[in-house]
């Protein structure tokens, strides 16, 4: 969920050349650890390629070249190509609306815009599952996919439009240029990079999400390994399905390359920030509120309306206290072991991508980057089959799910961190160790403490990820361990939607603080 | 520190010089781990009231059968689990036949009829559940429906029925169907369902589905439905159960099995937890609980609100030749994997 921009931080960073080193040691020292890291993170890949190997030529191809996999292989397809541009399409609409015109309640729409971040997207399946049992298949799969991931192209874009210099907007006009033309030949290519990013994001969220696909019956890649898991636990089937998911992952990767494209959207000069006059909707405002509207009723009123008459039809006896508070508290504390372990293990590849910029560093950035996009089932299958043969100490230890959560959430911690450190000038250190201070102590008590508002934010992005993550937490979970999302799961997997409303219920509440942070941050885009 | 060495020395020493005398003694403080891959509300029913009488702490793992049975593979002598229950017996024996099943006692064998377990002795049947056709009453009439379960590969049936492929359940059936037809009839029966079906994960979904009439019939056990009905029958208000009958597949019992790892460090509480269920207490939860599964042991009776076993007119299979493994490569092939 990288919605913070990353090239801005990248900008801060290149501009900030280290003029003098803290310690000499200290950039080899950082190497070496992110080097170590790294190579955790190559671990799922290099898992398939060893299986792959292992497993001989005559059954890999067998298994992967078959009816089924071409099956999915279209699915897949078929709803990426309907959700993104969908997506896209909503994204920019309501950033728009919310935006740059004059749009009764702006404030209230781009809340809701941004609210259906807190419903996890199989709380979400499941709310429409319960409410139309009759949608299935690419259509339920993409209608519930819009409304679940249009905020993840929403945000980035009410970011950039908040940054924009509107002189470029005005030239335009000045030069003749209708509003609808300056929109889509100024605006609109100045929102490319947003647009990709969400559409990337959405992309990888449509290959590993598990939960929302199985509750509407619409198979995926996560979904027939999940099936296949559950017959064969880590059999060669599943791991060949896992191997081309990740085909699958690259190809988004590169396809996403490939369309951010090479022109420059940066410039010399800040230029001077002032707020866009709104553009008056006139006639069209009725026609404008239904866009979000609909969008509010379908992706936050379907399924509030679905877990307040199962909560009602419950009554008091579906809270059975004791077992959700374990689960809770079971949550929160992987929620919070992960979140640590995750933001510890970016410390080395943010500090060296702050202070010591260079080729080694792009390299090991992007072996942190890419296991983020892995989806958890792979991640976990890895690791699974990995302790079962050779790591049997660590087999079904909480550590090894706090490891798979790490590198699941890996590129969230980075970029937190990254932008927090650079906005702590290296100038201070120096200050500081001039005044006296040792370098550790220079490092903690100037430099963590002027990115720990970012670093804080970073962690909560992970742990909240954590508080709703499923098939990692299935796989991977120690002896007896139960957590909101796998009660929630199980429970409706006997379809027994009154006991598992209260897990949907308190999923919610743990994740309306990032839908909070996330809104802020698109936000206050324009003070950065 | 010392205090728990002491006792963990105590307890190896207990354990040692007392299997299968597990009453007497002072139960181990980590308890015992079941591998389930029964229904979790019966098998926490079971659990909690042997915590209750025994004292020995009971942790679950939840998960599929033939997940948990090729997990206890994979993990060999180093599973972390003590008993291992299944909602079919495939699963049982795919570990039995890699020998990672201890053997049972005479005394807790005995408790079950011959038929309700392997000749090996090294697991038993603690419960049983029949194969039905679920099918909605307002659209099929009695003599609409499959004479044979063999029948629901025939075009005519195309789109109208719904199984779970994915669920250990079906694949038993699967496995039945094997068993007594074999491979060519299994393999073509399962290509044809491939386009006749319509896939749900989940028995209970399965017949939700029959209930809100996306597909006329589907392919589960019997205990869902009674366990709905017993509820609010939300999900069953138009559903009638099809018995197969007459030996065919389709009236297939399928046998839960439970046994006790040969890996087990606490192999006296592990099977005192096996005999447990096996005997009076298990067998009576099955009676009086919400599970509607059948109860096997000797003398045992079941809910009386099902259909008597020996009417059920199941084929007679040998529970330990179900081969799961073949299952799921004949399925795999099919597409339905």
């Amino acid at each position: 969920m990288s919605i913070a921009s990353p090239a801005a931080t990248h900008e801060t960073a290149r501009r900030q050349q280290p003029l003098r080193r803290l310690s000499p040691r200290a950039p080899a020292i950082m190497t070496g650890l992110a080097g170590l890291i790294a190579l955790i993170c190559l671990i799922p890949l290099g898992f398939l390629v060893a299986i792959t190997i292992q497993t001989g030529t005559e059954t890999v191809t067998q298994l992967v070249f078959r009816a089924r996999v071409a099956e999915l292989l279209l699915n897949t397809a078929l709803l990426e190509l309907c959700t993104i541009p969908l997506s896209i399409g909503l994204g920019l609409a309501l950033a728009w609306l919310t935006e740059r015109t004059t749009l009764p309640g702006r404030r209230l729409w781009a809340w809701l815009a941004v609210a259906p971040l807190a419903l996890p997207a199989f709380v979400q399946g499941y709310a429409w599952a319960s409410f139309a049992p009759h949608l299935q298949g690419l259509t339920g799969a993409t209608l519930i996919s819009v409304l679940a991931y249009s905020p993840f192209t929403y945000l980035p874009v009410v970011a950039q439009l908040r940054r924009l210099d509107p002189a470029l907007e005005d030239v335009a006009t000045a030069l003749g240029r209708s509003p609808a033309r300056v929109f889509l030949e100024v605006v609109l290519p100045q929102l490319r990079l947003p647009l990709c990013g969400g559409a990337l994001l959405i992309g990888l969220h449509l290959l590993s999400e598990y939960g929302l696909f199985a509750m509407i019956r619409f198979d995926t890649f996560a979904t027939a390994i999940i099936d296949q898991f559950q017959s064969s636990y880590n059999g060669p089937a599943a791991n060949m399905l896992a191997g081309v998911l990740v085909l699958c992952c690259l190809g988004l990767l590169l396809l996403d390359g490939s369309l951010r494209g090479r022109e420059r959207y940066a410039r010399v000069g800040s230029g001077a920030p002032r707020a866009m006059p709104p553009r008056q909707l006139g006639g069209w405002t009725l026609p404008a509120l239904c866009l979000p509207l609909a969008y509010a009723v379908l992706a936050l009123g379907v399924p509030a309306y679905t877990l307040g008459r199962w909560l009602i039809f419950g009554g008091a006896e579906a809270w059975r206290v004791p077992e959700l508070l374990a689960a809770l508290g079971t949550t929160i504390a992987y929620a919070a072991a992960g979140a640590l372990a995750t933001t510890i293990i970016a410390v080395p590849i943010a500090w060296l991508c702050v202070r010591n910029p260079g080729p080694w560093q792009r390299k090991l950035e992007s072996c942190h980057v890419y296991v983020g996009s892995l989806p958890g089932i792979v991640i976990a299958l890895a690791l699974v089959t990995i302790t079962v043969r050779v790591a049997l100490p660590l087999y079904q230890t909480s550590a090894m799910l706090v490891l798979a959560y790490a590198l699941i959430f890996l590129p969230r911690a980075l970029i937190g961190l990254r932008g927090s450190l650079a906005q702590a000038p290296v100038e201070l250190e120096w200050a500081a160790a001039a005044l006296g201070r040792t370098p550790l102590q220079a490092v903690a008590q100037v430099t963590l403490r002027l990115a720990a508002p970012g670093v804080g934010a970073a962690m909560a992005l992970v742990g909240l990820g954590i508080t709703t993550e499923l098939t990692a937490t299935l796989l991977l979970a120690p002896n007896g361990t139960r957590t909101l999302a796998t009660e929630f799961w199980s429970l409706t997997a006997e379809i027994d939607y009154v006991a598992a409303t209260p897990y949907a219920l308190l999923m919610i509440l743990l994740s309306l603080p990032m839908t909070i942070l996330l809104h802020r941050q698109a936000r206050s885009a324009q003070a950065q | 520190m010392t205090f728990s060495l002491k006792a963990l020395a105590g307890a190896l020493a207990l354990g040692a010089f007392s299997i299968g005398a597990v009453h007497a003694q002072t139960p181990s403080p980590e308890g015992i781990v079941v591998y389930n891959a029964q229904h979790e509300s019966l098998t926490k029913a079971w659990s909690e009231a042997f915590t209750k009488e025994t004292g020995i702490k009971v942790t679950l793992r939840k998960g599929g059968d033939t997940e948990l049975g090729n997990q206890i593979v994979q993990e060999g002598a180093a599973s972390p689990a003590d008993v291992f229950i299944t909602e079919n017996s495939p699963a049982m024996v795919l570990v039995d036949n890699a020998g990672l099943f201890a053997p049972l006692s005479k005394a807790t064998l005995d408790l079950v009829p011959e038929g309700y377990r392997p000749a090996s002795g090294h697991w038993l049947g603690v419960a049983a559940r029949s194969t039905v056709f679920a099918y909605d009453k307002t659209k099929l009439s009695a003599d609409k429906l499959p004479k044979s379960i063999m029948d629901l590969a025939k075009p005519e049936w195309k789109g109208r029925w719904a199984a779970s492929p994915s669920g250990a359940d079906f694949q038993a059936i699967v496995g039945a169907m094997l068993a007594l037809k074999g491979e060519a009839a299994t393999s073509d029966w399962l290509t044809a369902m491939k386009t006749n079906f319509k896939a749900y994960r989940g028995n209970s979904v399965a017949m939700k589905a029959v209930n809100t009439g996306e597909v006329e019939g589907a392919v589960i056990y019997h205990y869902y439905f009674f366990g709905d009905q017993a509820k609010t029958a939300e999900n069953s208000g138009n559903v009638l159960l099809h018995y197969f009958k007459n030996q065919d597949p389709g009236a297939f019992v399928s046998v839960s099995g439970a046994g006790v790892l040969a890996s087990s460090k606490h192999k006296a509480e592990a099977e005192a937890f096996v005999k447990w269920v096996a005997g009076k207490g298990g067998q009576d939860i099955l009676r009086t609980g919400d599970s509607f599964e059948y109860a096997v042991a000797k003398g045992a009776a079941s809910n009386p609100k099902l259909v008597p076993i020996p009417d059920l007119q199941g084929p007679v299979l040998d529970p330990s030749k179900l081969d799961s493994k073949a299952v799921t490569g004949l399925m795999t092939k099919a597409g339905l994997l």
